[in-house]
């Protein structure tokens, strides 16, 4: 037996005897496993890895030691990447192995679960953009964006070259966004804000003909809320240009409906809801306008009717994808993030509506209070940006930011330092006692 | 038989029946269905109308209501613990349950802008991980960035642009794929911006050598190449076909869906491989989650090195602690003292995702491989290699070519393979990857993975061959004993209904 607790001679996971292997080598006119190995001698590996093989529970152990290095920090940590309580709940549900352990739903008669639940996520995200479509995942916020501007510069109609993006956005977004539009000749550019978030008159100064994508974030990775969306959609518009908005199921609860500002496509990570803090794993969110129903890359469950005529669900429109398009495909996507965005629809089935409108809510006044909390403190002043906040602000510290971030890390709190005199500090599944904690230390590193 | 509610006498000992929650003229009602809910932002918002939605509309349920919901859906699916997955190029191995208790602790639960000094553990086993897949790869350097094997392979392809870009090749567009490779190949490469060249396989079901040598040019970037290829066939004359492309200025491309065949038998570094991916969801034993997240890392030889994805990861001086585990004596844990920090290789390619890819997944894939260690892993391949060639020998479909490894492709001959699927489904079992690749007509790609005994085998084998003596119309009809009968794929293209609002008739 290969028990949790013994160390494998083989893969514990394999479960033949002795016995079973000499009668399949016999089935099959072999003498030895060996002699199935049609591997030229010039190319065998006859060397170990030199990897030692562990029982279940050593294993568990040099895990738990390892991951035991890091430091159990309060994070006030935000900038795309959120860590909300998530209910139990989710865990036990998600965990059932049915979901665990399924493959892609190509056998959907036998898939009929896991079908609605990508529909009901579908859902979810169609009711918060106001979106028609959208699909059952990408991998994350940074190669939604990617695919967003793939995706411009199928439709565009002009000649145009130019993706904006904002002069804020974060560098490992760009970064992503310039890999994937690497294959075309789209140019990444940056526009510039003021006061962090949209300047209309200076977006209009950057905004020509040869513009075919303009994305906005809402709320910005700094936490502003945008008052001018419509203008910029109004300037995508008159580009024939693409208009992208970035956002994340919480805030969509509260803020503007992308649909009522006019955005084409709306891009994200979803994970807000479904994962704790998760050293940045996500869920690409990404719905768009019905005009790009046969452009949109990844999966996309529907309705359909079963040999009994009632309502079914499967994949659909695969003459999109890779494993029928190949090189023409819409996207080389194949593996998703399905079982996030099965979490994420179970989180947020968990809080309903209002518990969505509390949480998004809370983000704005939560935020708010702990800025002006901060800004009463001497040598601070937050938020830098006079504007509606959400989640996260950044505030202004006459000392240099690195130096108090670490004071305050040696005090068990982790915030973002953005600027030489600059902090961000997101409020999102911080506990009230700790906010409360984080001030008391945050005056003392000040002092 | 065409009856419809016998199964062949031969499996009869198979009886199955997935759970069906009929309601309506529909199973399972949406949860929209159970409830919807419209909550007005209103008067109580923090923020001005103007920057607000006016209301949201949302199922509004209870916790039990939603765990009987979820619990119900998950009924109605068929996981690896249901039962034997043998879907080709996919690899559904068992997904030990250790791993996600691994996963779920709370030392792995960080933020991704922390401090490198504040998460020693997770760049630890990030490193640690890194160095394994080198080892088992034959690889000098990898990266963890890529989400997903797809993801991997732009990646690689992007390193491949860079390098020759570096170089004063950047003539060089086109990337040479097998015609029976997988889509991610040609998709990965034209997302890129290069031509794809699609190369013929020979009677054999290899790669055809004048075919490549005709392919092969100063526009030649890399071949991608999987190994064993789509049939479970050694490409035999890899040494050869690296000679040819790096004699051609090209690179060579390492597809790793199928590396579960050769675990500690041979390695893509060692075959003259440049670069490869791994697909950790499938050699590495990580959930697919119906669909993912699974994790693509990629290995490069040293050359190619600078140009991988940024931050990498690796230990801040030299001081080995002197194990060959990359750890203290015995069971390999934590060495306290090693100090781990990110960097960014000199002509990085820059990122391929927003942070450091599926963290939670590359924790699973490394507890998978701490705990097998190189007994375990060679086991694997071995157990892979000779459930496929006892499963082959046991099933009445013609397997065309050989001698395969991990997978073999049959053929349903004169049958519609994608009907044997659908029917081998009420046999409790889940089918083959069906239609492809296409060069073996009505294909069956079979993939039993290691994890499947010899009576598990058997009774796939019955279904298989039950199946195999039925006539169209049961073919046809089936299945009848999962949750939803055959599902009209042309009525779902030809009217998209893709939320729950345009079954509501909402706006």
């Amino acid at each position: 037996m290969n028990g949790a607790e013994t160390r494998a001679s083989g893969s514990p996971y394999a479960p033949h005897t002795a016995d079973e292997r000499d009668a399949m080598l016999e089935a099959v006119d072999a003498d030895s496993i060996a002699d199935l190995f049609d591997i030229p001698d010039t190319v065998r590996f006859a060397d170990e890895f030199g990897i030692d093989a562990r029982t279940e529970r050593e294993t568990r152990r040099l895990v738990r030691s390892i991951l035991g290095r890091n430091e159990n920090l309060t994070e006030l940590l935000g900038r795309g990447h959120y860590g909300y309580y998530v209910p139990s709940l989710v865990d036990h549900l998600a965990d059932r192995s049915e979901f665990l352990t399924s493959y892609t739903q190509y056998q959907p008669e036998i898939s009929q679960g896991f079908l609605q639940a990508l529909f009901e996520y579908q859902s979810l995200l169609v009711e918060l953009t106001g979106l028609k479509i959208a699909n059952c995942s990408m991998y994350d916020a940074a190669t939604a964006l990617g695919e967003a501007a793939t995706l411009a510069d199928r439709v565009r109609e002009t000649s145009g070259h130019r993706v904006l993006v904002p002069d804020l956005l974060r560098e490992e977004r760009r970064s992503t966004l310039e890999n994937y539009v690497a294959g075309t000749d789209l140019v990444v550019e940056a526009y510039p804000t003021t006061d962090g978030a949209i300047d209309a008159d200076e977006l209009a100064d950057a905004v020509d003909e040869d513009v075919v994508m303009l994305y906005a974030e809402n709320p910005t990775v700094r936490g502003t809320i945008e008052e001018r969306l419509d203008a910029a959609s109004e300037l995508a518009t008159d580009a024939d240009a693409l208009f992208v908005l970035g956002s994340d199921p919480v805030a969509l609860s509260l803020l503007q409906r992308p649909a009522d500002v006019g955005a084409d496509v709306v891009i994200g990570d979803a994970s807000v809801l479904g994962l704790p803090t998760s050293y940045g794993m996500g869920l690409g969110l990404f719905a768009c306008r019905e005009d790009y129903l046969r452009q949109v890359p990844g999966r996309l469950v529907g309705v359909s009717e079963d040999a009994t005529d009632r309502r079914a669900f499967t994949l659909t429109l695969q003459t999109r994808e890779q494993h029928i398009r190949r090189e023409r495909a819409t996207s080389n996507i194949c593996t998703n993030q399905a079982w996030v965005a099965l979490r994420t629809a179970m989180h947020a089935a968990a809080l309903g509506p209002d518990g969505m409108v509390d949480l998004a809510k809370r983000g704005v006044t939560r935020a708010e209070t702990l800025a002006e909390r901060l800004d009463e403190l001497v040598g601070v002043s937050a938020p830098v940006h006079d504007r509606h906040h959400i989640r996260e602000f950044v505030a202004h510290v006459d000392q240099p930011a690195p130096a108090i971030a670490e004071d305050l890390e040696t005090r068990g709190f982790a915030v973002h330092v953005v600027g030489e005199h600059e902090l961000q500090c997101c409020v999102a599944g911080v506990p009230d006692a700790e906010l409360d904690a984080f001030v008391a230390a945050f005056s003392e590193v000040v002092r | 038989m065409s009856d419809g509610d016998e199964l062949a006498s031969d499996a009869e000992q198979v009886r199955y029946d997935q759970a069906r929650y009929v309601n309506d003229g529909q199973y399972e009602p949406l949860l929209s269905e159970k409830d919807r809910t419209r909550v007005e932002i209103g008067d109580d918002s923090p923020l001005p109308d103007d920057l607000t939605r006016d209301e949201l509309e949302l199922p509004a349920l209870s916790e039990p209501e939603l765990a009987r919901h979820y619990t119900r859906l998950s009924q109605m699916i068929y996981g690896i613990d249901s039962g034997p997955y043998p879907l080709g190029s996919c690899t559904m191995k068992y997904n030990p349950k250790f791993t996600e208790d691994v996963a779920a602790l709370p030392g792995a639960s960080v933020h991704p802008d922390r401090s490198a000094a504040s998460v020693q553990g997770t760049l630890e086993l990030l490193s640690r991980l890194q160095d394994y897949l080198g080892r088992i790869g034959g690889m000098d350097a990898v990266t963890l960035q890529p989400p997903a094997g797809a993801a991997g392979e732009f990646v690689g392809i992007r390193v491949a642009a860079a390098y020759h870009e570096h170089n004063g090749e950047g003539h060089r567009d086109e990337v040479i794929v097998p015609e029976s490779a997988h889509g991610t190949n040609f998709a990965s490469a034209a997302l890129g911006g290069y031509d794809v060249v699609s190369l013929p396989s020979d009677d054999e079901g290899r790669v055809d050598l004048d075919a490549l040598d005709a392919a092969l040019s100063e526009h030649t970037a890399a071949l991608m190449l999987t190994n064993p290829n789509t049939l479970g066939l050694f490409e035999r004359d890899i040494e050869k076909i690296a000679d040819m492309v790096h004699d051609a200025g090209g690179l060579l491309y390492y597809d790793g869906a199928n590396l579960n065949a050769l675990l500690g038998r041979a390695r893509p570094g060692d075959m003259g491989f440049d670069i490869m991916h791994y697909n950790v969801h499938k050699t590495f034993a990580t959930p697919h989650g119906g669909g993912g997240p699974g994790a693509g890392p990629v290995g490069v030889v040293d050359e190619l090195a600078p140009f991988l994805p940024a931050p990498r990861v690796r230990a801040a001086d030299d001081a080995r602690t002197g194990d060959r585990d990359g750890g203290s004596a015995g069971t390999g844990a934590s060495t306290s003292e090693q100090r781990y920090e990110l960097f960014d290789p000199e002509h990085t390619i820059g990122k391929v995702h927003g942070f450091q890819g599926n963290w939670l997944v590359l924790v699973k894939a490394f507890a998978y491989i701490a705990r097998l260690g190189d007994e375990g892993l060679a086991d694997a391949s071995a157990k892979a290699v000779l459930n496929a060639n006892y499963l082959a020998s046991q099933i009445e479909f013609g397997v065309p070519y050989g001698p395969f490894h991990h997978e073999f492709v049959a053929s349903a001959g004169e049958q519609d393979a994608a009907d044997v699927a659908k029917r081998m489904l009420d046999y409790g079992v889940h089918p083959p990857t069906t239609k492809w690749p296409e060069i073996v007509p009505e294909a069956l790609m079979t993939e039993p993975t290691e994890v499947e005994n010899k009576d598990t085998l058997d009774r796939l084998a019955a279904a298989f061959n039950a199946v195999a003596r039925e006539d169209d119309e049961t073919l046809a009809d089936a299945p009848e004993r999962t949750t939803a009968r055959r599902i009209d794929q042309t009525s779902a293209a030809r009217s998209p209904r893709l939320s729950w609002h345009e079954l509501a008739g909402d706006d």
